[in-house]
């Protein structure tokens, strides 16, 4: 109607009508970019959550099905450090880190190498893996769910407004995004030029010659399986600044990644990062035009992924 | 006494011993009505899944997560024709259902090996749970549909008759052609393929012929919640339950994951009434010491110490 009006207002000359549409168009641009925006800001906890995921399964062959329990851990580990110490959450990363590693390296060294150890082959140890993950993730969702209980929780930090050519978001996004870049790269270079690194590297390529060439791999695997949870321990505290948290929240967030790493190719930190940004901008999207139907693209995506290159975009 | 004669005298005995525990269960609703028939009708429930989930995935190595879409499809079809039609058509609609959504599967997903199908399948529940919230939400404008109530008698007796006849096709399926067929496949399915078998038929048909009765199965026991939404009917638990059950019982044998679900529905229900916040919780360690020292579940076990025990015997004299 407004449209119909505008047009016949043109031709036949009133200047103000023009602005008013000229107004419309650049507030649909605003919105757009707003929802571009939105999305690129979620996409960098998507990555940081895949990338994670990645390296389990890439390198340990670990399908870990518990991943959001640990982004749950470190959300919460985060929300109680701020709210009783008064931590800034960004020094709460540093704090958490090493614990969430340690969980994730001492349950490779003792769980998932028994596992390992009696399996026949890879393909039984991977569903024996995944299923026992499956068991973890019931066991911290409990614990977690008698000591927190099941209210959402939160608290505020950097909760102010950012207007960035016209599109709107709190600052607390930006500094995930930010968060999320540094640690990726960060990761990349410890990947591309320790020697640790290369030891991870090669264990992804093929564990038994890795081991062959002298890399301690049960060492490696359960670095990876740690640094996985790291990874998903830095996620959650992230998380935690933007999101309300609750215990029952990890599920959502594994389901997230396996969809990014499906996008993104597994073992690809880069793939990883650009499946997020992927995800993060389709998720705003459709949720910019039906918030409903969101849940029900993403399982879409990821079905029909897995059919038709389950390898991911950059997968080998 | 040959070896054959003593095979069939074996097999003779079991099948005595089989019918005898199939009358007592019969006649369970006469002697002990009220809570037994609704908890064996649970078990009963749990055992369908499990073995079904068994039948395929046992063999072949695939594991499966679609359970509880196939039971959910069951549900779904009681809850949207069950007034219209006689009950014993309506399940059969339900287990058609879940068959000819197993074949859509099977067809699309025979090239995913290994973790792929088990993340496919998972996938494909929650795509299928969420679409009919949607679809409830925005076109019927109900999130759940209420469902005729029939007795509890009659769901018993319905579900052990799903159950005997669940249990005569695995155990023809297992000793069939086919059933070797599926070992070859979960072995080294390329060399199955240089074998003659045609992998692809016979991994989509006894895959939906184990849906089938997981269809029926839902859709008997949709009659016993009287309300049911996507949430209740494609509960994800209904897919990770047999898995364990079926782990926890021994998928060796047949009998291995029956006992299985039937010990751990038991469990189930007094856990829930006595601890219900930490329920899953030891649920959750019960998965992971099952899968740490019982690599082939109850049974094996069993069948392990049983073993040595009757080979100590024998050395004595």
């Amino acid at each position: 109607m407004s449209v119909h009006d505008g047009f016949l207002s043109v031709r036949s000359g009133q200047p103000a009508n023009i602005i008013t549409s000229i107004q419309e168009a650049f507030g649909m641009i605003v919105k757009i970019f707003d929802v571009l925006v939105a999305g690129l800001l979620l996409g960098g906890i998507y990555a940081l959550i895949a990338v994670g995921l990645s390296l389990q399964y890439g390198v340990a062959r670990v399908f870990n099905i518990s991943h959001g329990e640990f982004i749950m851990l470190g959300a919460f580990a985060t929300w109680i450090l701020y709210t009783t110490a008064g931590i800034n959450p960004l020094i709460s990363l540093i704090i958490c880190g090493p614990f969430v590693f340690l969980i994730g390296f001492f349950l490779h060294k003792t769980l998932f190498k028994s596992l390992l150890s009696s399996s026949p082959n890879m393909n039984v140890f991977e569903g024996k893996s995944m299923l026992a993950c499956f068991g973890l993730l019931f066991i911290i969702q409990n614990i977690a769910l008698l000591i927190w209980g099941a209210d959402f929780k939160g608290y505020s930090y950097l909760n102010v407004g950012i207007n960035f050519l016209g599109a709107v978001f709190a600052a607390n996004r930006l500094v995930t995004l930010l968060a999320a870049l540094a640690i990726g790269a960060v990761f990349y270079l410890f990947l591309a030029f320790t020697r640790m690194g290369k030891a991870i590297r090669a264990a992804a390529q093929d564990p038994k010659t890795a081991g062959l060439m002298g890399v301690n791999i049960n060492q490696v695997l359960a670095l990876c399986f740690g640094f996985g949870a790291v990874m998903a321990g830095f996620a959650g505290a992230l998380i935690s600044m933007c999101y309300p948290i609750q215990t029952t929240m990890g599920l959502e967030y594994t389901v997230i990644a396996i969809i990014v790493v499906a996008l993104g190719g597994m073992g690809s930190i880069v793939g990883s990062f650009i499946g997020g940004f992927l995800l993060g901008l389709i998720g705003s999207i459709v949720t910019s035009i039906e918030p409903s139907l969101y849940l029900i693209v993403f399982y879409f995506i990821f079905s029909l992924l897995l059919l038709v290159r389950p390898k991911g975009i950059l997968g080998r | 006494m040959d070896i054959a004669a003593l095979k069939t005298k074996k097999n003779i005995t079991t099948g005595v011993i089989m019918l005898a525990i199939l009358i007592l269960l019969a006649f369970v609703p006469l002697y002990a009505p009220g809570y037994p028939v609704i908890l064996l009708s649970s078990i009963l429930m749990y055992v369908i899944l499990t073995v079904g989930w068994v039948m395929f995935s046992g063999p072949t190595g695939y594991i499966s997560l679609a359970p509880a879409a196939f039971f959910g499809f069951g549900i779904y079809t009681t809850a949207i024709i069950g007034e219209a039609i006689p009950f014993a058509v309506v399940v059969l609609i339900g287990g058609a259902a879940s068959f000819c959504l197993a074949m859509l599967v099977g067809a699309l997903t025979l090239r995913l090996r290994g973790i792929y199908f088990a993340v496919f399948t998972f996938g494909l529940l929650m795509l299928i749970a969420n679409s009919v919230n949607y679809y409830e939400i925005h076109f019927t404008g109900t999130r759940g549909r209420f469902v005729m109530v029939k007795g509890y008698d009659l769901i018993y007796f319905y579900m052990l008759g799903i159950f005997v006849l669940l249990m005569i096709a695995a155990t023809v399926i297992k000793h069939s052609r086919y059933g070797l067929a599926l070992i070859s496949i979960g072995l080294e399915e390329e060399a199955a393929e240089h074998c003659g078998i045609n992998v692809v038929m016979v991994k989509v048909m006894v895959f939906a012929i184990s849906a089938f009765f997981m269809g029926a199965a839902g859709s008997v026991m949709a009659t016993k919640w009287t309300y049911i939404d996507s949430g209740i009917a494609f509960y994800m638990l209904y897919s990770f339950m047999p898995v364990l059950m079926a782990l926890f019982g021994g998928m060796g044998q047949l009998f291995g994951p029956v006992i299985g679900s039937a010990i751990f529905t038991y469990l189930e229900e007094v856990l829930i009434t006595r601890f219900p916040e930490v329920y899953m919780l030891i649920f959750g360690i019960i998965l992971v010491i099952a899968i740490l020292y019982l690599p082939d579940g109850l049974v094996g076990l069993i069948q392990k110490l049983w073993k040595r025990f009757s080979e100590r015997k024998h050395a004595n004299t």
